[in-house]
């Protein structure tokens, strides 16, 4: 409890900051807009009526956070999570990608770590490629992607959650070859005085010696399984999803709509990575950490 | 002296008729690298016996860790043999014939202290209930009952360090390899194991192979002392100590003890000479 009191602080103490910048942000990119009308029409009004029509444009360059938060609550709150308009439905739709994605990826990450650490000649020729892997801009490959499954007649879920896959088991990968290499010479020579298989050591050792490794790369990894997902919504015409939401946005203008899209997909990003950081603590406690 | 002489006598008679548990005869062995190659071990000749505590002294790079991993066929000599109850180091390994304890404790800290002291024998497949009572066992051994819940993090270096001896001596093999194992610890805490490893090694009649850089250590534990000088790494002396078996700390005040350290040292600094 103390802890949990002790951490709000500094994060109510950051996203006040960052309200009064996005405020700040706020006026001074939609007050132009409300000059121009204004002498447009000959009008001259006060600094205060032009703040406050800054702040309620139809489609301001830069929402107001209350803005924002208004268009929330009506899509959320406000809206049967059934309706194409509701953002639970876009954000569902997304996330049901981004954790099978997840899941792909982690699994695919971890597999490749394994055979990396217990092959040296998969050391040297899948590395590289790997690496190389993640040269490629997601936005490139993706709707090729999208494309060649379609063509195949593979839609919907599965293509972005396999966008999903692409960006997640990198960080996995890397983190678990280097986790199951942690054990040091002293801990791998003990095992062989004890004549321990490869796969007793894999067990006993080496997986539990990861942990620490697996659950830094799962935190990159969920929140980059989430980008793929947007990223491979927006090829896809736009049906649904978050990105849909971004590229309907984008298309007409509704700026609202884009940024109320935006932090959904923040919010679900950050509370992805806290379920991870609680599996992680579950985790260390298991093992016996300090509590 | 008369009497002291004969017991020596008596000792190393009653050595000569126990069996050899290790034997290593020319045994070198080399490293290759970018600036030459490293002798660690050269020609080196010994037998240590049945119920022998045996210490390898001498300074860094004299090859007596090299020595012993060689023995636990963590290491492959270059030249000559090693037997290791009859066997080569690999079949001895396979056959569980030493348990090894490293200079750190490395303990598992995921591991509860009899979870620790229970990895080696769930690795070697001993039933359940078998591996329970073993555990209590070699906690007692090493006086460690009531911890068995503890992880490592809650106990002291010395703790530790104790609780890996007991994970060694779990599944009782007869040889007990110990590199340095007390070199982390602070001397108060040394002495008090080093006392408790005299116990044990007379509890258990095990066949002890000791490193470490201490004089007095290496005089107040054992019954045969090597010392080893390095480039290349070889014996100089093999010392039989006079000391009864029978030790209490202050053992190490009388003039036996100081004649028997006072040799180690000389043959520390013959095997220095060179080098100056």
């Amino acid at each position: 409890m103390r802890r949990a009191a002790g951490d709000a602080g500094p994060v109510l103490c950051v996203l006040m900051a960052i309200l009064v910048l996005w405020y700040a942000a706020a006026a001074a990119l939609n007050l132009q807009w409300e000059r121009d009308q204004a002498e447009r029409a000959g009008r001259a009004p006060s600094l205060t009526q032009m703040l406050s029509a800054a702040m309620s444009q139809d489609r301001p360059v830069l929402p107001a956070p209350h803005q924002v938060a208004v268009e929330i609550w009506k899509t959320t709150v406000d809206k049967k999570i059934t309706s194409k308009r509701s953002l639970v439905y876009h954000s569902w739709v997304t996330l049901s990608a981004t954790l099978l994605g997840f899941a792909m990826g982690t699994l695919l990450g971890v597999l490749l770590a394994v055979g990396i650490v217990h092959s040296r000649a998969l050391d040297l020729s899948l590395m590289p490629w790997i690496i190389a892997s993640q040269t490629i801009p997601i936005l490139a490959i993706a709707p090729m992607i999208i494309v060649v499954l379609n063509a195949v007649g593979i839609s919907g879920l599965l293509p972005k959650a396999l966008i999903s896959t692409y960006l997640s088991f990198f960080p996995v990968a890397v983190g678990m070859v280097k986790g199951l290499r942690s054990p040091d010479a002293m801990q791998m020579d003990q095992m062989r005085t004890w004549s321990a298989t490869t796969a007793q050591t894999f067990w006993k050792l080496r997986l539990p010696s990861s942990m620490p490794y697996l659950f830094a790369s799962l935190k990159v990894a969920v929140a980059a399984s989430l980008v793929g997902a947007i990223v491979g919504e927006l090829p896809t015409g736009a049906v649904a999803g978050l990105g849909a939401r971004l590229l309907a946005g984008s298309y007409y203008g509704q700026t609202i709509q884009i940024w109320s899209a935006l932090v959904t997909a923040s919010i679900l990003a950050a509370a992805l990575v806290a379920i991870v950081g609680a599996m992680h603590r579950r985790v260390l406690r298991r093992m016996g950490a300090a509590a | 002296m008369q009497a002291q002489a004969s017991r020596t006598a008596a000792a190393s008679d009653d050595a000569a008729s126990r069996p050899a548990v290790i034997e290593a005869r020319g045994l070198s062995l080399t490293f290759p690298a970018d600036d030459g190659p490293v002798h660690a071990l050269s020609d080196v000749d010994l037998t240590i016996r049945k119920g022998d505590f045996v210490s390898f002294i001498g300074p860094s790079g004299c090859g007596k860790t090299t020595f012993l991993r060689v023995i636990a066929d963590l290491e492959q000599p270059t030249a000559g043999e090693v037997r290791v109850n009859g066997m080569t180091p690999r079949e001895a390994r396979l056959a569980r014939a030493y348990g090894y304890v490293f200079q750190a404790a490395g303990l598992y800290p995921w591991r509860t202290i009899a979870a620790n002291v229970r990895l080696p024998l769930e690795i070697m497949g001993y039933p359940r209930e078998e591996q329970e009572e073993r555990v209590r066992r070699t906690l007692e051994l090493v006086n460690l009952t009531g911890f068995e819940r503890k992880f490592p993090w809650q106990l002291s270096g010395g703790m530790q360090q104790r609780a890996s001896i007991a994970r060694a001596l779990a599944f009782d093999a007869d040889i007990l390899l110990m590199d340095e194992p007390f070199g982390a610890l602070d001397e108060i805490v040394r002495d008090h194991l080093n006392e408790q490893l005299l116990k044990l090694w007379a509890k258990t009649d095990k066949t002890i192979g000791f490193v470490t850089h201490s004089i007095p250590e290496a005089v107040y534990l054992s019954t045969r002392i090597v010392v080893m000088s390095p480039r290349p790494g070889r014996i100089i002396d093999v010392i039989e100590s006079t000391l009864p078996r029978e030790r209490p700390l202050d053992i190490r005040e009388t003039p036996e003890f100081l004649e028997i350290a006072h040799r180690v040292r000389e043959g520390l600094k013959a095997g220095h000479s060179y080098e100056d």
